[in-house]
């Protein structure tokens, strides 16, 4: 069927920002679907809130808005825009929800506007429980006794009916948000509590628990006409019970015989065609491990987390497709990209093994439960790709950036075996390793399996790991053993030759006494003495050569070649099997080569070989022919991605990455793109000319140099993960274009630094840099309390923290240790003021600033949990100047060609400088969409050789724009169990949302909006801040009071706003009897509470329970006045607002 | 112990030799099904080759007895890159290690099968030999594989007795040219008396069993090669009963109404391919296994009309036969292994057979 001809005018809808269980992969998706759309010559409006993705470019869409995603925004975005339909299964469950929002209140039909793709009936007919188990029931597909339930006692009755353990989804809800598993009456009424208020329709199902099944995904597609396809199945190694974001995943499936493939296949197949979806669909499944028997767990009528891996792991891109089949098209239409041969509608063939592990925060939230369970709880994940399991595990593993690089990683040989039992049993993101230690104590497989219901087929393959981890071992003991051998040889040689001597001596002195046979005596003599000579000097060389070796005897000797290439089949780093023999990573590397043991590349096809492809997309193996070919007649750049998104490090990188590499293409050069992330942008196939689906270590990173021997290498557009390879890179000899490593070492040193901004005038809290926590104490004391404690080298101020006393450093840096330190540690004097931050290019000599945001909470939270607004709004002309002055001064001083970041603190009139990143921020794609700067683009160019004034930009601080722009942090507490939720100087936010108005108060207004803070509701809240903090909060208080609401309070906190004239509750503290305040939190009627926590590590335990409770009831709680503020101003802004809204087009600014 | 893969044009891969150390020659192939290779193993259309799995990890939920698609294994070797080490499924009764052992399979793995499906697709399908022998010089057994030819393997798997699977329904006749036992199964399991005819079976035998329709199964070799049984299926043709024919059926009743077959490069084997159905437009994903094809070309169009064609390569899947109730297809509805999607196509037999009466 050809393309349907009246689709003229598609609004997509983007999934708005990035929390846990909804990521990047939206973005990849939309943005797919998008070009998909435009190369169709449709009209693409593109509204999503995030303003860090890659969507809400204007190269992607015609029209982008960057606007909350409320029904409010998109029906007044829809009256503008007039477009003829919308697209709404490529923005994850949020857009969608919104859709379905729309067409059930009668808008979209209103105003002659159609759902394509999938229709509104089919997507209720599959996230409606109740009708969805209709519709299953129909077709006869098992699914696991279940009822809906509405209020808690219909759930009491039904898990007593069909007996517990019982999981609890709620309808209607993101990466299973407030579900979970009962096994008690007790536990049920906690979650399904939760569940029933976090669910937008009030639903929960009750689900008769099939946790230790196999759970098993089929990505499926269906066109219009009917015609239905797999595009790739995927086994969870972790078994039902633990969210499918949260497993290692594996495609295709390893331990199902074709009935049992065949079997689900056809029944995924069976449920999309009764569901009429159009388009891509996810079936997940329960395959009980010792029959036939299955159930289908959930479908998701949509692209979806899994698609994306699904696209990844196979080539096949879902996304576009389904953009082409809601356009009318037929799979047998689709020509199939990666071949140019075949088409949509041939299922792709792996000839490789994928594995997916999860991204998970525990680095992030030291308080919060390891255990996984039906709640996801990742950021991020990562994917490789090899010819067997071992090998891909073993590269996501270092992949992960958690500092693992093998099974050995966490020691857990202090745990008891009784402990270990216990941690099998209770599966967490250590689990491989807790196996690997099972393994090695000698647990057999069936009890391994039956702790964690983990297939023996996946047990047996870390196995493999761990006996080669054995045979390394050994191989190290014979070398200590070898080099103890010869430290003995050497030393009886030594003795030999002493007793040689000896000899000799007394052979003279019998020559003497016996005359006649003097002569020949004294020559017999003479020859002895050389012989002990000759032993003598063998003796000191085995002296030197032991000395020379250390324990290290010949690593060729000790390392035979099967047992070398055995290990790096099985993708052992160099590192790793230098470490098991005492030996180097660089020695390794040597033999390798010299053995002729490289990785070699092959490419990702979708067709097992079968017909050749044209996309070239490589991942490595060991052994076998090399499918790259590095020649290229154009200058080749490297392009680092940044691997799995984690708090810190989002999706803002990939945006970075992406817009350089296109950047480079235009250009004129080859771009090359390494990454492992299967949810963005940059791993898509046409992004870059070439793709390397690996790791980001050196190791992986050289073998892929050794083939492409790129003419230089980017860094400053990967985040961390990049810089962190920039010495690696240099080692090899791969130029790094842009800032040098040394200028961006500069930046990072705290004494050149230091002797920088010296040289250039500008001031920075006084601060020392110190390796123990004596010395910081020592620190701590000369600049006076409080103090700024964290390590070099990080992003996201991870393990940055606010020190009041003595006790606080001995804390801190134990933490900070605990993460493996290689860097000094940084102890600055803590200054509150507002906190400024710019992005600015320089191209050597000019520096271009788009612009200056100002952050509302001032300084000592994290500059990515802040409120950022630009244009900053509350500085002074003298601020502004001194801004621009010292950013020009210190992009000049270290040499910038390209991107720097600069954080500021101004107090008063003075402006300090915290921080210094000479390379692409968190802020770029911000800042560059609300000024219309194609920051990325142009720092590329300068980083060719272009300047800025040949590119027709100004330089200096350009003009402000005349509407204001703010991005507001959004964070996933509610999905960590045991996360402390206060705001501090390490960042916890997971994604961002923005707010562009004429006003600041609009702006303000549209941020909240967009961050799903709607309020008010119920007009109740609860205030509870330090002595400190009580005049200032008295006026913040007054406001609420005058927008309507109940004010409860701690009694410190009551009596303050009492003696101020302020109605105020009083309220128990915790520890008193009910009813308290934990109980008014649960009682579901607070709005919000305001809750200041003490500095420090000594935080209290009333408090952070408190904030654990209100985030789970789904209260909003605030941190900081200076939000609390903002809030107040953007409520009183709100009422009557939500229907009169400008609209801004992106794409216009 | 070691053992190397020698193709014809020279080429040698060495690896590790599994089941059996035999030396053997014959035609190399590649299945690029991620499931399902004890049904690939004992798939009698392989008879005379030797079957490269493209999907690297095989052997993963070992060997069970009733998923075999006949009494033995058939291949003349099997190429895989690794095989599991421990088996695991509910079902296995066995390794697939001792299985080839057991039936005597040669095989070798550990090689880089990637790149010789690669010189498959590219040179096309060519002969080669597995051995553990170590040769100085190529010559010789590149000569013997030279002069190899899949040859009278319809015999060599046909079932050598008559048998019936008893049932109540439609009464068919199965000619055994090489059949999939899921081709009976299929039958049966929708009520027929199904007989099993040796494929050496007259015309006039068949008939005179009355059945109500008669299935043309699939098997091994050149279509070509089969002047005896395709005669007799001339006389089928002319008989009113209604037929169902499937791969090497289908391409012998096109051979036995006077269209011509041919070798494709590589041929179709696998559990993906999409064919269309001329008719409706709808395509379906198909398990397939065939490395001739009928030359849509030389179809007398008074005889015969494509009814599928495969969506990548425009290669006839299926014929319709004008004024009979005879169709054909290219490639497998019974699957076993692959994809179950074309499975109605039994149906429409057994609806044929109802009219027909």
């Amino acid at each position: 069927m050809p393309r349907d001809l009246t689709i003229k005018k598609v609004l997509v809808i983007g999934s708005g920002p990035i929390v846990i269980g909804q990521a990047a992969e939206f973005d990849y998706a939309g943005t797919q679907a998008c070009r998909s759309l435009k190369e169709e010559g449709v009209q693409v409006v593109l509204v999503n809130s995030n303003p860090a993705t890659i969507m809400t470019d204007k190269d992607i869409a015609d029209q982008v808005y960057i606007e909350p995603l409320t029904a409010e925004v998109v029906e007044q975005l829809i009256l503008k825009e007039r477009p003829d339909s919308v697209l709404p299964t490529l923005g994850g469950q949020a857009g969608l929800n919104l859709a379905m929002e729309l067409e059930e209140s009668g808008f979209l039909k209103a105003n002659h506007v159609r759902l394509i793709g999938t229709t509104a009936r089919t997507i209720k007919r599959a996230e409606d429980r109740l009708e969805f188990k209709e519709a299953m029931e129909k077709i006869g597909e098992p699914v696991a006794p279940s009822k809906v339930v509405e209020d808690i006692q219909e759930g009491i009755a039904f898990a007593r009916q069909i007996g517990y353990p019982v999981v609890l989804r709620p309808a209607y809800t993101l990466g299973g948000s407030g579900g979970g598993i009962a096994h008690t009456e007790e536990e049920l009424t906690e979650i399904l509590a939760n569940g029933l208020r976090l669910s937008r329709v009030g639903q929960v199902l009750v689900e008769r628990c099939i946790a230790g099944w196999k759970e098993i995904e089929y990505e499926v597609m269906r066109d219009s006409a009917g015609n239905v396809i797999t595009v790739c199945n995927m086994e969870n190694i972790d078994p039902v019970g633990i969210h499918t974001g949260d497993s290692i995943v594996v495609a295709p499936s390893q331990t199902l015989g074709d009935k049992e493939y065949q079997m689900l296949r056809s029944s995924a197949l069976n449920i999309i065609t009764e569901l009429g979806i159009t388009g891509g669909c996810n079936v997940q499944y329960a395959l009980h491990p010792e029959s036939f028997e299955y159930c289908v767990i959930e479908v998701n009528p949509r692209v979806s987390r899994s698609s994306a891996l699904a696209s990844k792991a196979t080539g096949y891109p879902i996304a576009k497709v389904a953009a082409k089949i809601a356009l009318g098209y037929t799979l047998d239409e689709i020509k199939n990209a990666v071949t140019g041969k075949t088409y949509a509608s041939f299922e792709p063939m792996l000839d490789y093994c994928v594995v997916k592990m999860p991204r998970l925060p525990f680095d992030k939230f030291i308080s919060a439960k390891r255990t996984l369970g039906t709640q996801m709880k990742a950021t991020g994940e990562v994917m490789s790709i090899c010819i067997n399991f071992e090998g891909a595990l073993m590269k996501a593993i270092r992949s992960l950036e958690q500092h693992v690089d093998s099974l050995m990683s966490y020691d857990l040989s202090h745990l008891t075996d009784e402990e270990l039992d216990k941690q099998l049993r209770r599966e967490d993101d250590r689990r491989i390793w807790m196996i690997a230690e099972a393994l090695r104590r000698g647990m057999s497989y069936e009890k391994i399996h039956e702790l964690t219901r983990i297939d023996c087929w996946f047990i047996d393959k870390l196995m493999v790991l761990v006996e080669m981890e054995e045979k390394l071992k050994a191989a190290g003991r014979k070398a200590v053993e070898r080099a103890a051998e010869r430290v003995e040889e050497s030393k009886k040689t030594r003795e030999r030759a002493g007793e040689a001597g000896e000899r000799a001596e007394e052979a003279r002195q019998r020559t003497e006494k016996v005359g006649e046979k003097a002569e020949k005596a004294e020559e017999n003599g003479e020859k002895t003495e050389e012989n002990g000579e000759k032993a003598e000097e063998v003796g000191e060389r085995a002296e030197k050569a032991e000395m020379a070796d250390g324990v290290c005897v010949p690593l060729a000797q000790i390392l035979p070649e099967d047992l070398l290439k055995e290990a790096k089949r099985l993708e052992f780093p160099d590192s790793v099997i230098a470490r098991l023999l005492h030996s180097t990573p660089e020695a390794v590397k040597a033999l390798r080569h010299e053995r002729g043991i490289r990785a070699v590349y092959k490419m990702v096809d979708t067709c097992a070989a079968e017909f050749s492809a044209e996309t070239p997309y490589y991942y490595s193996v060991f052994g076998g022919e090399d499918e790259a070919d590095g020649r290229c007649d154009r200058k080749k750049v490297l392009v680092l991605g940044s691997g799995p998104i984690r708090i810190g490090q989002g999706i803002e990188f990939d945006f970075c990455s992406v817009h350089s590499t296109w950047a480079f293409g235009k250009e004129g050069y080859e771009t090359v793109i390494i990454n492992n992330n299967p949810e963005t942008v940059s791993t898509d196939f046409d992004i870059a000319d070439k793709l390397y689906f690996e790791p980001l270590t050196p190791e992986d990173v050289e073998s892929i140099v050794d083939i492409e021997k790129p003419d230089g290498a980017v860094v400053q557009f990967g985040g961390q993960t990049a810089i962190k390879l920039t010495k690696a890179l240099m080692e090899m000899g791969v130029p790094i274009w842009g800032t040098a490593a040394e200028d961006v070492d500069a930046a990072e040193d705290r004494e050149r630094f230091d002797t920088i901004l010296e040289q250039c005038q500008i001031p920075r809290p006084a601060g020392f840099t110190v390796y123990t926590a004596e010395e910081a104490k020592a620190a701590a004391g000369k600049l006076g309390y409080p103090v700024l404690v964290r390590p070099s080298y990080v992003l996201g101020g991870q393990g940055m923290q606010i020190a009041i006393n003595d006790q606080d450093i001995d804390d801190f840096i134990g933490i900070i240790n605990r993460i493996a330190q290689e860097h000094p540690i940084l102890v600055d004097k803590y200054i509150m003021g507002k906190e400024l931050e710019v992005d600015a290019i320089c191209d050597g000599e000019d520096i271009l600033i788009p612009g200056i945001m100002e952050h509302i909470e001032r300084t000592g939270v994290h500059s990515g949990d802040s409120i950022s607004v630009y244009p900053a709004y509350n500085i002074t002309e003298g601020n502004v100047r001194t801004i621009v002055d010292y950013t020009e001064k210190l992009a000049r001083a270290l040499h910038v060609k390209g991107m720097i970041n600069i954080q500021f603190i101004v107090d008063g009139e003075d402006v300090y400088i915290i921080e210094v990143n000479p390379r692409s921020s968190r802020t770029v794609p911000y800042i560059s969409k609300v000024t219309g700067i194609p920051i990325v683009p142009l720092a590329t160019q300068i980083i060719c050789g272009h300047k800025i004034r040949e590119l027709g930009y100004t330089p200096g601080l350009q003009p402000k724009a005349d509407y204001f722009a703010i991005k507001m942090p959004v964070f996933s507490f509610e999905k960590i169990r045991g996360a402390d939720i206060s705001l501090g100087p390490e960042m916890k936010s997971t994604g961002e949302c923005l707010g562009i108005g004429k006003t600041f108060n609009e702006a303000l207004y549209k941020a909240f909006q967009g961050a799903g803070i709607k309020l008010p509701r119920f007009k109740n809240m609860i205030i509870t801040v330090r002595d400190q903090d009580k005049e200032e909060l008295l006026p913040i208080a007054r406001r609420f009071e005058e927008l309507g609401y109940k004010i409860f309070a701690t009694r410190g906190t009551a009596k303050a706003l009492k003696g101020a004239g302020i109605k105020a509750i009083q309220v128990r503290k915790l520890e008193q009897e009910s009813p308290n305040i934990l109980d008014l939190v649960l009682g579901h009627e607070i709005d919000l509470i305001i809750d200041i926590p003490h500095q420090g590590a000594e935080r209290s335990r009333d408090g952070f329970i408190i904030r654990r409770n209100a985030i789970e009831t789904g209260v909003h709680v605030l941190t900081s006045l200076d939000t609390a503020a903002a809030l107040a101003t953007s409520l009183e802004d709100g009422a009557g607002r939500a229907r009169e809204l400008t609209l801004v087009d992106i794409a216009k600014i | 112990m070691k053992a190397t893969l020698i193709l014809e044009d020279g080429t040698v891969f060495t690896g590790t030799s599994i089941g059996s150390a035999r030396e053997t020659v014959s035609e190399i192939v590649f299945n690029t099904s991620m499931t399902g290779y004890l049904e690939v193993l004992t798939d009698p259309s392989y008879a005379g080759q030797a079957v490269v799995m493209t999907y690297p990890l095989i052997g993963n939920y070992g060997i069970s007895y009733e998923d075999m698609e006949s009494l033995k294994p058939w291949p003349d070797g099997y190429i895989v890159h690794e095989l599991s080490r421990i088996p695991s499924n509910f079902r296995s009764e066995d390794t697939i290690q001792h299985f080839l052992q057991e039936h005597d399979i040669p095989g070798i793995c550990g090689i880089d099968t990637r790149a010789l499906t690669k010189i498959l697709r590219e040179k096309g399908t060519m002969n080669g030999m597995i051995t553990t022998r170590d040769y100085a010089d190529l010559a010789e057994p590149i000569a013997r594989m030279k002069a190899y030819q899949v040859k009278d393997v319809v015999m060599a798997t046909t079932t050598r007795e008559r048998y019936v699977l008893p049932g109540a329904g439609k009464r068919v006749a199965l000619l055994d040219l090489g059949a999939k036992k899921n081709i009976a199964r299929s039958l049966h399991q929708r009520g027929c008396q199904v007989t099993v005819y040796p494929a050496d079976t007259t015309a006039e035998e068949i008939l005179s069993g009355r059945p109500d329709g008669i299935m043309l199964s699939n098997g091994p070799g050149d279509p070509a090669e089969n002047v005896s049984v395709i005669r007799e299926i001339a006389k089928l043709y002319q008989s009113d009963v209604p037929i169902f024919a499937i791969c090497l059926g289908h391409q012998l009743m096109a051979l036995a109404t006077g269209a011509s077959t041919y070798k494709l490069k590589y041929g179709h084997r696998g559990g993906n391919h999409p064919v269309r159905d001329l008719r409706t437009g709808r395509v379906y994903i198909s398990a397939q296994n065939h490395g001739y094809a009928v030359d849509t070309e030389s179809l007398d169009p008074a005889v015969a009309e494509p009814a599928f064609v495969n969506v990548n390569d425009g290669t006839n899947e299926g014929l319709r036969y004008k004024g009979k109730a005879i169709f054909t297809v290219q490639f497998h509805p019974e699957a076993c292994p692959g994809p179950r999607d074309a499975g109605d196509l039994f149906d429409r037999f057994l609806e044929m057979m109802e009219v027909e009466r």
